[in-house]
């Protein structure tokens, strides 16, 4: 029987079912549950690598090691593999290796919507496109027959709505192939004269991949009618059969890397009006206008957001369904920090200070939303404590006593040390706070070099945070409390005066880990409110104000005590008995 | 003939668990079935939504403005944000129960107050209750995602009981088995 799973867990699924031997990869949303899924298979060794970058290199060693091997990433996670992606394009692969990226098209956890397509062409590295779960398992598995068939690695591009629906799939058995011998061969050797035939032998197989991409059934024409001809791939090949089903004939690009160039321009021929439908950049739409092909695409259909059947329908000028509002403005709803996060207690202190605060890339960027609206900017992973000196080189001292980078403890390991390094080396007097909550946070508790686990929850070596920035020449490295407002207050102003660079390390774990100690909600003492709403400046979920009395919701509190620290009149004491 | 149900409510409330045991449900029937959400972000208390679609053949994974036949609402003032996405004249099962986002607790935007009648006036049929009530009386506040889909078999008779209470069993872990069954029957009006 056909089983309901998530595009993801498919993807994973195929990798099980294709006799994949090691995955390693970093999360990101939404690419995290391939591997958390792929985990769940024993026979597969699964880890969580530092960066991006780390994992695809340790995958690409696998393969020459001689068992297939696949790595897993958000769409700006590639930016950071972008260094080995390259390189073992033009080196090739051993056994088959498959670059799982997943695009975030609207941007519902992401910071900016890149279209990986453009990778793959750059790259010269072919790229398949599922648009549900089965052909997300399927095409895994035919990702690797095509890795090994033109000795090259293979991306996956999937996006939020393929991997993260559910839908009907099919299961295979597992089959494992034959452990691949490795082989010295000096051609491996990167350097000028291998590099320049691996260039050469790369073209050629884009040559060979073209004509491959043209009668493969992996691109797929579904002859309807003949006014309307569409181009299509991904998820939006979904919105195109909703809107015009058998009225239209459609050209499914399930390798939408490199594209074929007969089977377009034939499709073309057979209809009268040609329309691509592709999320975010005109990629489809370019390559057909470098075939020569009228086409319209982007005319009609914007590069910014997500698609939806709507959205197809109102653009082509055909009739939505009826909808009605809600009468009143409805407020939002934004995502907040935990009841107890221990990051709130460090913002609220930034804030206090009137700090200028470079910030990153995890749960902690929710500082920047009000009340606390104690954040600057955030650009992308590691960005906090690199961009953080360069602002300090240019402010000089007015900076560098008032400026401070915060980075969680996942993303200092992703890429925040070579940060902090060069603030050392280079001597800023920059502050840099850790926020170690031993875990990574935001993509859903994964494990960490800091965490003292690895991703199966086993016992692991635990990165030393403070023997690491010591190593990597700071003098002045200190742990604080965030729930000790005082404490944390004291550390920050110290460090900020201080005249050489220094590090903080705010340590708390991070409330949602199963098994971190809760202490019991607090008691609010209403006779004692006054309705200053002091305790209301820290953001907590927990915490609101009817009818000028506090309001605790004890169901959330978990008895951090920051709240109780800023009250002035004692109606929010913390529970003694714990 | 595709069928469109939205299940929305604030991150942590458990639509997650209502969802999986609808996609079971539809799959024991033999229906083709799409559900979708999104991850990440939107957990951290914000405001989530899943779209489950079944029929003979689904093609997109989403449900748009004006296509839900049911929104299923854990919380009021979600039940308002999604208002649009409904079927003229489609149905709405809603818990009573309010949480304030926190742009209404900072004072800086109001609750709407009447929502049901509102919701009645802009032509949706509503069938609102105070679930959180029925799954404490079912023995626990967490089951309140079971009562509220006991309440929405009533408007598909096409799916029997027994698959209900089939996928319960398959979704919840044993020791919270009967508990759930019992909010099932609970919010059904049993």
């Amino acid at each position: 029987m056909k089983e309901l799973m998530l595009g993801n867990a498919a993807i994973a699924r195929g990798m099980y079912e294709a006799g994949v031997k090691v995955i390693s990869s970093y999360p990101g949303t939404p690419s995290t549950e391939i591997t958390e899924e792929a985990a769940k298979y024993s026979e597969i060794y699964c880890e969580w690598a530092p960066n991006e970058k780390v994992a695809l290199e340790t995958a690409h060693g696998a393969t020459l090691g001689g068992v297939r091997a696949a790595c897993a990433m958000k769409h700006v996670g590639l930016n950071v593999a972008a260094d080995p992606l390259f390189t073992i394009s033009y080196q090739g692969v051993n056994a088959g290796l498959v670059v799982c990226v997943a695009d975030d098209p609207g941007m519902h956890s992401s910071q900016n919507e890149q279209d990986s397509r453009h990778y793959a062409e750059a790259s010269k590295i072919p790229m398949l496109e599922p648009s549900d779960s089965e052909e997300a398992r399927s095409f895994t598995k035919r990702a690797f027959e095509l890795s090994e068939r033109f000795n090259t690695p293979v991306l996956i591009r999937m996006c939020t709505r393929v991997a993260h629906s559910q839908s009907l799939t099919e299961k295979e058995e597992r089959t494992v192939p034959e452990q691949v011998k490795y082989v010295k061969d000096t051609m491996r050797v990167m350097m000028t004269v291998a590099s320049r035939k691996a260039h050469e032998r790369v073209e050629e197989r884009t040559k060979s991949l073209i004509e491959f991409a043209e009668t493969t059934d992996l691109n797929r024409v579904e002859m309807g009618g003949t006014d309307i001809g569409v181009i299509t791939s991904s998820v939006s090949y979904q919105y195109a059969k909703e809107v015009f089903g058998d009225g239209a004939s459609i050209l499914k690009l399930g390798l939408s890397w490199p594209m074929p160039e007969k089977l377009i321009k034939d499709f073309a021929s057979k209809v009268k009006r040609l329309i691509v439908i592709e999320e975010l950049d005109p990629f489809i739409e370019n390559h057909c206008k470098a075939l020569g092909l009228k086409v319209e695409g982007k005319s009609l259909f914007p590069i910014c957001g997500e698609f939806s059947q709507n959205l197809i329908r109102k653009n082509m000028g055909m009739a939505a369904p009826e909808s009605v509002s809600f009468e009143d403005p409805v407020p939002p709803r934004p995502p907040v920090m935990c009841a107890g996060c221990p990051h709130r207690g460090v913002f609220y202190v930034l804030k206090k200070l009137k700090c200028m605060v470079y910030g990153d890339i995890g749960c902690y960027t929710l500082g920047a939303t009000a009340p606390l609206s104690a954040m600057d900017l955030n650009v992308c992973m590691g960005a906090s404590c690199s961009g953080l000196h360069g602002f300090n080189l240019a402010m000089g001292r007015a900076g560098e006593k008032n400026s401070v980078a915060v980075i969680g403890d996942s993303t200092f390991i992703h890429s925040g040390m070579t940060g902090i390094c060069n603030i050392a080396y280079n001597a800023t007097n920059s502050t840099v706070i850790i926020l170690d909550n031993s875990i990574t946070g935001m993509t859903g508790h994964q494990q960490n070099p800091t965490t003292g686990k690895n991703l199966r929850g086993e016992p692991a070596v635990k990165v030393d945070l403070e023997a690491l920035c010591r190593a990597l020449g700071f003098n002045r490295v200190r742990v604080v409390d965030p729930y000790d407002l005082s404490e944390t207050e004291r550390a920050v102003r110290e460090e900020l005066e201080a005249e050489e660079p220094s590090i903080i390390i705010s340590r708390r774990p991070c409330v949602m880990i199963k098994g971190t100690l809760r202490k019991p909600p607090l008691t609010p003492d209403h006779d004692k409110c006054i309705g200053c709403r002091a305790c209301m400046s820290v953001g907590c979920p927990a915490i609101s104000v009817k009818n000028k009395k506090l309001q605790l919701d004890t169901t959330i509190c978990v008895g951090c005590g920051v709240c109780s620290q800023l009250c002035r009149t004692g109606a929010l004491e913390v529970n003694k008995n714990d | 003939m595709t069928k469109n149900v939205m299940i929305v409510g604030v991150g942590g409330q458990g639509t997650l668990l209502a969802s999986k045991l609808l996609g079971r449900v539809l799959t024991l029937r033999g229906y083709d079935v799409k559900v979708s959400e999104v991850h990440g972000m939107s957990q951290r208390g914000g405001s989530v939504v899943t779209y489950v679609r079944f029929g003979e053949k689904v093609s997109s994974p989403v449900i748009d403005k004006g296509e839900a036949d049911v929104i299923i609402s854990f919380e009021m003032l979600e039940a308002a944000r999604w208002l649009d996405c409904l079927k003229p004249g489609g149905q709405i099962i809603a818990n009573t129960q309010q949480i304030n986002p926190m742009p209404v607790v900072s004072g800086a935007a109001e609750y709407p107050e009447k929502i049901t009648e509102k919701l009645k006036a802009a032509g949706a049929k509503v069938d609102a209750d105070d679930f959180l009530s029925i799954a404490v009386e079912a023995g626990s506040a967490l089951a309140v995602n079971i009562a509220l889909m006991g309440r929405f078999s009533r408007y598909f008779p096409e799916i029997d009981v027994e698959t209900w209470r089939e996928a319960i069993a398959q979704s919840v872990p044993p020791k919270f088995k009967d508990v759930n069954l019992r909010a099932f029957a609970l919010g059904r009006g049993e």
